[in-house]
């Protein structure tokens, strides 16, 4: 077997498979030992001229390897692992011959994002289609290798057998014919297996990453490091917007051995307001100086703003019918109104909640030959660059990002804000800079989950039957401070929502008359940067309307589970459409069933003890991942112990079952300390909770126990990053209000 | 200037006698696998040994650790050490793993000290260190499992 080993130093041929604009193309590249993945597309480019541009997937190489490209951001959700498990089911590669490589900023990787629970399934058709692609040029080149026909060739472990005969994937790139061009059209028609046939998707296997990050081997954006750089340690202006440095004394730091200088930042983008840079020649000193360098400003117009200023502003903007941009508008809803014998308002509020990243908000940043690389964990590139190139005057292809592991990401590095000071001053000083927000830092320039308020409002007939719900929910928009081309249009063509402030609202529960109306309240936008936190939307929205789904059960008389079964009967729009939502509000129902079925539901509780469930559908209606959870709590001279929570998951197919497990059990006990343990608020323009002496996540002593089970399913692939977290707020304060008589109306729960 | 023992070497730095030994052993002497977090000994992101003893090395000023010994996730060789890894990686516990060289750290000195802890002591003892993907019970799990290789190996 020919199978020219990197170190030989010779030529290695290598076979590629990539997409372009206007089909797929594969072929031979000539790589030398230790080039780069680029190198060879940059060859790919030249030999085939338009052929070749964006998103190369993965490559085999002569030696058996094959490397899986990995354009989204490792973060704890192992999704290399999954991404490649399912490249390599369909192209039926032997597992352990495969690697990942997680790349940096290029256009042709495409879009890069990861978030909204969005990478599985949004990549499984192309993978598996990329995948199944490979396996077709690697059996056609191996039936002329052969000389068996194609039709009785199959592709395994990385081997290609039939007719007696049998050829490995690395003989076939090294010696074979694997030029190949696919058009678009071919590549989405090609047979994903069935899922009988599926070897490595849905079967145990270990996370690619998990090694490394159990002997401290892991290297993250922190850990970053370049020859003379020196550090920067911000000074935070009074308010996140509006404020203007208007002299810094640095006279004090200038004692301090190893301060180099202060920097005002003057940041077009427009994020970055009134910060005064601190740079040393170490990080301590750095810190010692931000704290020793006297800045006064003029202080933006929010200086004076609180937490309860912003709800107070959210409960007027609820109140008042006809504000905001219709999300749903199902029936007639104010006639049902306007027909009630009955009504129920309730109003439901969350809090801010930080992001809390274990791994503070840094970046290091080298300015060379007209360019700035950037090195820092990152979740969304393809957002960050044109704020980046805005902010610093320069096109987008002079940033370059390279990438890490994320000490956490929850949404927090869906923004990149951090490289904009490090970046100036990268620039200015002519050295590499890398900044490092501590703790009380990287909390006052959060993006924090903003503070919420629901008005819900239920309209019953003569019979006491529910005829219809209104619901209005107000908050700060991330979405529309940092990607308003993501904003919705609302549904009578009126105004625009944030998606990601309303979803979960459009619920799966058949209502004849359905009305909901996403709100901006405007001062929680001007007073702070909204952001996207773990579960987003659904993971506020569903603490009204399922707390409120309990109270509409009690006014009736009826089982929490009964009425909302009695709700999901999968009818009309509710029945879901396409492979995404098939089966609809039914699957929802049987997992609703499950979790009644494997829990004590439904039996008498001691004095004090309370059993509270909640369902939801994930993080957008268009992929619903489905759940149902009951939360087992003790309550106790006003403090609340949960002893137990049983939760069923619906995501399709599992792709990497155990690494789902994971990110269901993470985002559990996610759920239960947004519902219990964190919460902070604004007072003077800030938030006043900066460090763990005030902010409080969950801590082993307060894991309850845990029963997590996901049905059997072999339909297409969901998101599991957050929809776990989503039910489990709603099902303890459903579970408090069994135990208490006491209806939680706020998150975090205080009694 | 401070002398100490980093998992087993004898160092010299000259990093003033307050600044925090995080920063010496991530920045002056190159070993990342220690973590900076909250900076306030609350998060345990950067534990280490001194002497044997789990330390918040973020509020240990470098001058206080003259002449006393040193060890980081790099240096973490003993039995214990090494069924923790393997645990670590049996339980496939890490999510984003920022916290995990801390937890592990941590986690060696219980089980140096106490063998077969019971499900109490081992929570008692962790629970100062912050997971923020909450990957608490397979941290827990692998202790477990880690107690019961040394058992049995020894």
């Amino acid at each position: 077997m020919k199978s020219p080993k990197m170190k030989d130093g010779v030529t290695r041929r290598s076979f590629l498979a990539g997409s372009t604009a206007s089909g797929l193309l594969m072929g031979l590249g000539a790589v030398m030992p230790g080039a780069s993945l680029q190198a060879a597309a940059d060859d790919m480019v030249s030999v085939s001229s338009k052929m070749f541009s964006p998103a190369v997937w993965f490559e085999l190489y002569g030696d058996g390897s094959i490397v899986v490209n990995i354009a989204k951001a490792e973060m704890g959700q192992h999704v290399g692992t999954a991404l490649a498990r399912i490249v390599a089911d369909e192209l039926g590669a032997n597992w352990e011959n495969v690697t990942l490589s997680h790349v940096d900023t290029d256009p042709k990787w495409g879009y890069m994002v990861t978030g909204g629970s969005w990478s599985v399934v949004t990549s499984f058709n192309l993978l598996s289609q990329a995948g199944a692609a490979g396996r077709t040029v690697m059996v056609d080149a191996a039936s002329d290798l052969l000389g068996v026909d194609a039709s009785e060739l199959t592709a395994q472990n990385s081997m290609v057998s039939g007719g007696g005969k049998s050829i490995s994937f690395a003989e076939i790139v090294a010696t074979g014919d694997v030029s190949r061009t696919f058009t678009e059209a071919e590549l989405g028609a090609m047979p994903i297996k069935a899922a009988a046939d599926r070897q490595l998707i849905g079967k145990a296997t270990s996370a690619i990453d998990i090694p490394a990050k159990s002997r401290g081997e892991a290297v993250y954006g922190l850990d970053a490091e370049l020859p003379n750089m020196v550090f920067a340690h911000p000074i935070m202006a009074p308010t996140r917007y509006g404020s203007v440095v208007k002299s810094v004394d640095d006279a004090r730091a200038k004692q301090i051995p190893g301060f180099l200088r202060s920097m005002v930042v003057e940041d077009p983008s427009g994020f970055v307001n009134g910060m005064v840079l601190a740079i040393a020649d170490s990080l301590p000193a750095a810190i010692k100086a931000s704290e020793a360098i006297l800045v006064s400003w003029d202080a933006g117009k929010t200086a004076a703003v609180s937490e309860e200023d912003i709800l107070a502003e959210g409960e007027r903007l609820v109140a008042e019918k006809g504000n905001g941009t219709l999300f749903v508008d199902e029936g007639d809803t104010e006639a049902a109104l306007a027909a009630a014998s009955d009504q129920m308002i309730s109003t439901y509020r969350t809090h801010t909640a930080l992001h809390f990243t274990l791994e503070p908000q840094n970046a290091l940043v080298e300015y060379r030959d007209d360019a700035f690389h950037i090195h820092a964990g990152n979740q969304w590139q393809s957002l960050i660059m044109p704020v980046l190139a805005q902010s610093l005057g320069v096109e987008e292809s002079k940033i370059h990002l390279h990438t890490y592991y994320l000490g956490g990401g929850f949404g927090r590095r869906l923004f990149g804000d951090q490289m904009i000071p490090a970046a100036h001053a990268a620039r200015e000083l002519g050295r590499p800079v890398k900044l490092v927000m501590t703790r009380p830092a990287d909390s006052v320039f959060d993006c924090v989950r903003s503070p919420s308020v629901v008005q819900l409002d239920a309209a019953f007939d003569d019979s006491g039957a529910l005829t219809g719900i209104e619901h209005a929910a107000a908050a700060g928009w991330p979405t529309l401070s940092m990607a308003p081309g993501f904003l919705g249009e609302g549904v009578d063509g009126n105004g625009k929502f944030d998606g990601f402030s309303i979803n979960g609202a459009d619920h799966w529960y058949s209502l004849a008359n359905h009305r909901v109306r996403a709100i901006n309240n405007e001062l929680a936008q001007e007073t702070f940067l909204p952001g996207w936190l773990r579960a987003v939307g659904p993971g506020w929205i569903s603490w009204g309307v399922e707390c409120f789904m309990d109270e509409i059960a009690e006014k009736q008389g009826v089982d929490p589970i009964e009425f909302r079964l009695s709700m999901l009967d999968a009818e009309g729009r509710q029945a879901g459409e396409g492979p995404m939502q098939v089966g609809g509000a039914s699957r929802l129902a049987a997992a609703l069933r499950d979790v009644r079925d494997r829990s004590p539901w439904g039996t008498d509780m001691p004095e004090g003890e309370g059993l509270g469930v909640a369902i939801a559908h994930g993080q957008e209606r268009a992929m619903p991942t489905w759940s149902a959870c009951v939360a087992h709590v003790a309550v106790a001279e006003g403090k609340v112990t949960v002893k137990k929570i049983w939760q069923t998951l619906d995501c399709g197919t599992a792709v990497h079952p155990d690494g789902a497990l994971a990110q269901a059990e993470g985002a559990t006990l996610w759920g239960m300390s947004l519902a219990l343990h964190e919460g902070t608020a604004f007072e003077n323009g800030h938030v006043k909770d900066r460090n763990l002496d005030g902010y409080k996540p969950l801590r082993m002593a307060d894991v309850p126990e845990l029963d997590i089970a996901f049905l059997e399913s072999t339909e297409h692939p969901m998101g599991l990053g957050e929809p776990p977290l989503i039910a489990v707020a709603p099902a303890i304060g459903n579970a408090v209000y069994a135990a208490t008589g006491q209806r939680p109306r706020d998150l975090p729960i205080r009694l | 200037m401070t002398t100490f023992t980093l998992n087993g070497k004898s160092v010299t730095v000259d990093s003033p006698d307050d600044t925090p030994l995080l920063w010496v052993i991530r920045d002056e002497l190159k070993l990342k696998g220690t973590k900076f977090g909250c900076g306030i000994a609350q998060c345990g992101a950067c534990t280490v040994q001194l002497d044997g003893n789990p330390t918040r090395s973020c509020v240990t000023p470098v001058k206080a650790i003259e002449g006393r010994a040193i060890t980081t996730i790099e240096g973490l060789a003993s039995d214990a050490g090494e069924a923790l890894k393997e645990a670590w990686v049996e339980a496939q516990v890490p999510q984003c793993g920022y916290c995990q060289s801390g937890q592990i750290v941590a986690a060696e000195a219980l089980l140096r000290e106490n063998p077969n802890p019971s499900d109490e002591e081992i929570t008692n003892h962790m629970t100062g260190n912050l997971c923020r993907c909450m990957s608490y019970v397979r941290i827990h799990q692998a202790i477990k499992m880690a107690a019961d290789a040394e058992e049995v190996s020894s």
